[in-house]
């Protein structure tokens, strides 16, 4: 993670794609991911109060709620997703998630993890780290922990993920002014997390290598082309229909497919 | 150390995670649920048909079904 002094260039969230109305044309996005049962909608509703609202996903029976708060003088509007173990399965509440964080382009992905829970809600963090830079990971029911006699090496943890992880006990309101700024300071690129990379095993990474110079000038600007060459290994046909389905000129050429390791 | 498919886990016994015998969506989905090399589960009931089985997976509750507890495999601890 680094700050720096000055802004990097403004960030373009792509949230009219969703049919999300804004209070102000300058609010800040905030998308809110996390496991079931984290406390994640008590994190919505202790930051937004009752200033906020339902929807749904446009051709999806998946609810939503969108809610805004202000901080700073900024607006934010933030986007509560449904909770999911995964961005990478294909129940319609997981691809409404994946679709969001790919191609919302949130100023910032909000991770919520359970702080008695860590190990299972890392998988989601991880993989939406895969997906963007911008992201904060707030470890909730801290207050729980503690009682469980769970000690939580906050600093250990953000070394190790390399994004910025804030504790917070959303119940009673502990850590959220903190976890405001932090939100401020990566929104408007005050501070720039820097995810350690994933690496997977040499046959996985001989592949994504192989696969990259092709992948590369049809995705790049929208997704992170690692991340879609990793999902093609995948086979994950339903990633390439919303690569389609969220860009206008972009990639009906790209199939999976057998892919051939080379040696 | 004798590996068996999580169908033979009785109910109380714990066991570590070997390998995963499913390919495609359902390792995908199996993988999210935690069930990957070296996690600890835990048997915990069954259904009163006897199918699914709900197994304790890194602190969540779980139920699979046991075509799919088949594709598991463990060893017990």
């Amino acid at each position: 993670m680094s700050s720096t002094g000055s802004p990097r260039e403004a960030h373009v969230a792509h949230i009219e794609r969703f049919g999300i109305q804004l209070q102000t044309p300058d609010d800040l996005i905030i998308g809110l991911a996390g496991n079931p049962n984290t406390g994640k909608s008590t994190v919505f509703n202790a930051l937004t109060g009752l200033n906020q609202h339902t929807g749904n996903w446009a051709g999806k029976t998946v609810g939503s709620a969108i809610g805004h708060f202000h901080h700073q003088q900024r607006s934010f509007t933030i986007v509560d997703l449904p909770g999911t173990y995964s961005l990478l399965s294909q129940s319609a509440d997981e691809q409404v998630a994946r679709d969001f964080v790919c191609f919302g382009n949130p100023h910032v992905t909000l991770v919520v993890t359970d702080a008695t829970n860590l190990e299972r809600n890392l998988n989601l963090a991880l993989q939406v780290m895969e997906v963007t830079d911008r992201v904060v990971v707030a470890v909730n029911l801290m207050d729980e922990a503690k009682r469980k006699g769970i000690r939580i090496d906050i600093d250990k943890l953000q070394a190790e993920l390399g994004v910025p992880v804030m504790p917070i006990a959303a119940r009673s309101g502990t850590g959220l002014a903190e976890l405001k700024e932090m939100l401020l300071q990566v929104a408007i690129g005050a501070v720039s997390p820097t995810p350690k990379p994933l690496t997977y095993s040499e046959e996985v990474e001989r592949t994504v290598a192989a696969l990259l110079p092709q992948v590369e000038p049809l995705v790049a600007g929208v997704l992170r082309p690692r991340w879609v060459a990793l999902r093609l290994i995948d086979g994950d046909d339903s990633v390439l229909a919303a690569l389609a389905r969220y860009t206008e000129e972009h990639p009906t050429v790209i199939q999976t497919g057998k892919v051939v390791v080379p040696s | 150390m004798e590996t068996i498919p999580l169908t033979q886990l009785a109910i109380g016994e714990r066991a570590r995670v070997i390998s995963l015998l499913a390919t495609g969506q359902q390792r995908r989905r199996m993988l999210d649920l935690g069930l990957v090399p070296q996690a600890m589960i835990e048997a915990l009931r069954k259904s009163p048909a006897g199918d699914p089985v709900a197994y304790r997976i890194r602190g969540a509750v779980i139920a699979l079904r046991r075509e799919e507890a088949s594709l598991v495999t463990v060893t017990r601890i």
